[in-house]
């Protein structure tokens, strides 16, 4: 609340933070590497160290260049806005801790925006597809109306423990950069296109592409949930269709990175069980 | 008729549930937020949802406990009917929420499991782990995606809401927003418009709040005319982690599960707090209150805190100001299935084991009671009237706000686990009411283009000028700096006149400087730089209500601290003598109420607010004494109870008189 200044520190910190940013002035145009350097404070994060830069809006060169751009919000990894490439790493900037990072290595800091996504400017990356692959998943409870008709269904504590993390997923997108089977989706405005033709086009060419970790793990958790069943079917569908369960190549890299620990990989193998016995009734059924 | 529609804007748990009722209400919605409303500031809440439940219920709770806890709690500066609707639909918006899948702790037997929280004696509060909020949030979200997949929302994230649109008559018919990717700035023609923007922490540079909460919607609509009532009420949680970026929230449960607060006695002690000997150590808050110990109610453990650090000169760092909070005589195994969550997020941004050390801890900014001014109708019960188009709506007709951005709720000090229920209700009851008001006007479609054009003119313009004014030399982040610290030493926990006086002519004076701010970033393409300017110079209006209402407010209540105006504890032994002074005490008491039991209302008058108290409606609670920690407590109550009863004999014997609506 008061402003803070230098701790006595037991460890010695060097003044200066280096930090190389990735930069690119908008969508198409060539990226380029910039320096910038900060005052060293304790207790800094990466959010902290973009603050300064904007401030600054000068690199170590000394030359005025516009501030980077680029997304935060909680600022305590809760919201999933803040997700970068840190020194070669996806994670949230909000809880890379500067001290932490001087760790790994006291010279630099390198800051990338996520490559699977199409970056808007600088480290600021168009995220649309991870939240269409919500809708492409019917994740959410089909409940009749929000008339007051008493309460849910009665929930097992077993079943809240299973769900609860699951329903924990911040939308950051981490396990998305990570998959080796998720590629970049990027498509140009054509000349004269509405933002709704364009949206229209851009959802298109996402729904033949792979859902993503944590769409199948939002499946299984709305597919588990009493009410939420009933659209199990229309789930399992879009499970099984090209950009499905079948697009997963099971490298694991997703549950490695994901902040919120979510057993991603369980999820993906109750799908893939989930898949199979569909594919079985589906052909009896016919 | 030309075909309806509703512009919410922000996209927190208010603006949502006010979306996906409408929706259900066959309501088209355009949905404008400044961050895709999953990230919306709400996912931060940690504690819980409170509502009177069958378990409470049994063991002597009711609605009207709730209302009367939340009343009590705000310092009876709340219009009550709005209270009271809000606490008997809290049992149905918790059983809602459970509909539509919200992960809530369970018990072994499968029911909501309920904790207990500040201000109440009853177990109400419903939480889903530590993250009730984004529980709550995504159960939302995702009835609103449902929406959106069918066609009748739309959503529009990355937006800046800058303003709303009147037509001639001065009712709202829209508002103008800007693309903050392509900048673009367009108008959004409406039959109404929800204002759900939440907080207004910024303006205090560093609070426990999001980025987002920079109180900027709000004041558009004040300085287009709508009121702004009870600034001057700002929550400040005692237990916050200082950072750089953020204070952070530390639970109440630490303290909840044995956490202990202290410092060493010695000013300026350099030793690592594990080898100062328990003799040296001043756990203040278990000396000073022996009965509640560290479990004081908010505002008093902040006060305290404040003072230990400020005032006596006390604070464990040098450099800043903090104390401890102390969990290491607890064990390990204890501490994880506790309190795990919440010692993650220490460990995660101090990089210090809690287990291990002592956490360094400090009081913070946390939330705003005041907002926007809001109308109400009530019914012949001293409720709301349902479906009536006045409730939730501003000074301005078809202009309404709920959630954080509103005043209406919390009075002068919130209780925990309250303020998710005001949003989530207050989204759900304002549907039928805007349909109405809908019903009686005329479409906005319908009205010349001209009344848009000439508003996304003028934003236009104030555009344009910031972008072009490159000799003003000031810098947005430092002058957002310094309006954040002379916030935070003027009008926090504890105020002074003169500290205030000073503030306000300095913050006046930054107003200015603000306007000749010049930008790094001239360009039209995702510029933050720009977004953030505006932001800022729409802080300082805020910023006058709140040091203006705190200026004029010479007393004490709930947040607003004031010790020159503060009513004192009993000094006299003698029974008799003590007695007397009791009596004076109630006196002062109902002295006081007449001047300052009202709210404090804000018009903005081009370049400075106008402040004018406002009466409140106590038709369902006569205000009492809060009379926590005062000396003579004991006889203060007793001379209390007598008057009331008096005062009820006296109206008993009265001709009734019809309660009418406010
Ligand atoms: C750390 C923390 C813990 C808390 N814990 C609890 C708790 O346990 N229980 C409880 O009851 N309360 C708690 N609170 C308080 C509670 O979380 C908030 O009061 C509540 O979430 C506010 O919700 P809201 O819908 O009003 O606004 P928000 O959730 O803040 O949403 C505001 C919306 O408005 C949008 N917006 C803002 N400005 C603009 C603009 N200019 N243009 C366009 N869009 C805009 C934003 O994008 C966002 O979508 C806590 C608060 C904090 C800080
Ligand atoms: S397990 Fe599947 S989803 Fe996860 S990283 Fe591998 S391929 Fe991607
Ligand atoms: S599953 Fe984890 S990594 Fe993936 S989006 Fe959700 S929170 Fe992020
Ligand atoms: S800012 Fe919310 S996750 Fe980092």
């Amino acid at each position: 609340m008061i402003a803070s200044g230098p701790e006595a520190d037991q460890k010695r910190r060097p003044s200066k933070i280096n930090v190389r940013v990735l930069r690119q002035d908008g969508p198409g145009l060539p990226p380029y590497w910039e320096r910038h350097q900060v005052d060293y404070e304790p207790d800094m994060n990466v959010i902290s160290v973009l603050q300064k830069i904007a401030a600054q809006a000068k690199t170590s060169e000394g030359k005025s260049v516009t501030p980077v751009a680029w997304d935060c919000g909680c600022l305590e990894e809760v919201c999933g806005s803040c997700t970068m490439v840190i020194n070669g790493r996806v994670r949230q900037s909000c809880s890379a801790l500067v001290d932490r990072l001087f760790e790994d290595n006291p010279e630099e800091i390198e800051l990338q925006p996520m490559t699977k996504f199409p970056v808007v400017r600088d480290l600021v990356i168009d995220r649309s597809r991870l939240f269409h692959s919500l809708k492409r998943v019917q994740a959410w409870v089909p409940v009749d109306g929000y008339y007051d008709m008493g309460a849910g269904p009665r929930i097992s504590r077993e079943a809240q423990e299973q769900n609860y993390p699951l329903s924990q997923c911040m939308s950051c997108g981490c396990c998305l950069e990570a998959c080796p089977q998720f590629n970049k989706v990027e498509l140009q405005r054509n000349p004269g296109e509405s933002d709704e033709d364009f949206t229209k086009r851009k959802e298109a060419a996402y729904e033949s592409e792979f859902i993503g970790a944590h769409a199948i793990s939002q499946a299984m958790l709305f597919n588990s949930h009493p009410v939420a069943k009933s659209l199990e079917k229309e789930r399992m569908e879009t499970i099984t269709s090209t950009g499905g369960i079948q697009a997963c190549g099971n490298a694991q890299n997703c549950v490695a990175v994901c902040p919120k620990e979510i057993p991603l990989t369980t999820s993906i193998a109750r799908a893939g069980r989930a898949a199979t016995v569909y594919a079985f009734k589906k052909i009896f059924d016919r | 008729m030309a075909s309806n529609r509703v512009l919410v804007v922000g996209g927190g748990l208010a603006g949502l549930s006010a979306t996906m009722k409408l929706a259900e209400l066959g309501i088209p919605v355009d949905l404008l937020s400044l961050t895709p409303v999953k990230r919306s500031h709400s996912v931060c809440a940690q504690g819980g949802i409170n509502s009177v439940n069958d378990q409470t219920r049994q063991q002597g709770d009711s609605e009207w406990n709730h209302f009367d806890d939340t009343i009590y709690g705000g310092d009876f500066l709340q219009n009550q009917p709005p209270v009271k609707e809000m606490a008997y639909w809290a049992p149905k918006v918790i059983d809602l929420m459970d509909r539509l899948g919200v992960t809530f702790n369970r018990t072994p037997e499968g029911f909501i499991d309920r904790r207990r929280f500040g201000g109440t004696l009853y177990k109400r509060t419903a939480f889903a782990g530590a993250t009730t909020g984004q529980q709550l949030l995504y159960a939302l979200d995702e009835q609103v995606r449902r929406h959106e997949a069918a066609g009748l929302v739309k959503k529009y994230e990355f937006w800046d809401f800058l303003g709303p649109i009147l037509d001639d008559g001065g009712r709202c018919v829209g508002a103008v927003a800007q693309d903050m990717v392509s900048m673009q700035i367009r108008s959004f023609p409406a039959d109404a418009v929800v204002v759900a923007t939440g907080g207004c922490g910024l303006i205090y540079g560093r609070s426990t709040m999001s980025v987002f909460c920079t109180g900027s919607a709000a004041s558009r609509c004040f300085q287009a005319g709508a009121k702004y009532g009870n600034g001057e009420f700002i929550q400040v949680h005692p237990t916050a982690i200082p950072g750089a970026d953020k204070l952070r929230l530390m639970s109440e449960s630490a303290r909840g599960e044995g956490g202990r607060v202290w410092v060493p006695r010695k000013p300026n002690d350099t030793r690592p707090p594990k080898s100062i000997p328990e003799s040296e150590r001043y756990y203040f808050l278990e000396e000073r209150f022996p009965k509640y110990g560290n479990l004081v109610p908010r505002d008093i453990a902040t006060r305290e805190i404040f003072n230990i650090c400020v005032n006596e000169g006390l604070s464990v760092d040098p450099n800043r100001m903090c104390v401890y909070l102390d969990l290491t005589h607890i064990s390990r195994a204890e501490l994880d299935r506790k309190l795990g969550g919440i010692l993650e997020i220490y460990e995660k941004f101090q990089g210090v084991d809690p287990r291990e050390e002592p956490m360094k801890i400090f009081p913070a900014v946390h939330y705003s009671m005041g907002g926007l001014w809001v109308d109400y109708e009530a019914n012949s019960e001293g409720g709301l009237v349902p479906g009536s188009p006045r409730n939730q709506c501003t000074s301005i007709p078809g202009l309404y706000a709920i959630g954080e951005c509103d005043y209406q709720y919390h009075g002068a000090n919130r209780l925990g686990a309250n303020s998710l229920l005001s949003c989530i209700f207050s989204g759900l009851f304002i549907g039928p009411g805007i349909v109405n008001w809908i019903k009686s006007n005329k479409a906005s479609a319908d009205l010349p283009k001209s009344v848009f054009e000439r508003a996304v003119g003028v934003e236009e313009a104030r555009h344009k000028k910031l972008l072009s004014n490159t000799s003003g030399g000031e810098n947005p982040y430092l002058i957002h700096q310094e309006l954040g610290d002379i916030m935070t030493r003027s009008a926090t926990v504890v105020r002074y006149n003169d500290q205030l006086t000073d503030a306000y002519s300095k913050v006046t004076q930054m107003a200015e400087q603000a306007r000749r701010c010049s930008l790094a970033d001239t360009g039209n393409w995702t510029n933050q730089n720009v977004i953030f300017t505006k932001a800022l110079q729409d802080m300082f209006p805020v910023a006058e209500c709140i040091l203006k209402g705190a200026l004029m407010r010479d007393e004490s209540r709930g947040a607003h601290y004031k010790p020159d105006f503060s009513m004192p504890s009993l000094t006299s032994t003698d029974p008799t003598a003590r007695h007397r002074e009791a009596e004076q005490w109630c006196d002062a008491f109902d002295e006081n109420n007449r001047k300052f039991l009202k709210s404090s209302v804000c018009t903005w008058k081009g370049n400075e607010p106008d402040l004018k108290f406002e009466d409140i409606d106590t038709r369902l609670l006569p205000p009492r004494p809060r009379l926590y920690g005062l000396v003579g407590a004991e006889v203060i109550e007793q001379v209390w109870k007598e008057r009331a009863e008096a005062k009820a004999r006296e109206k008993a014997s009265a001709p009734k008189e019809l309660v009418g609506s406010a």
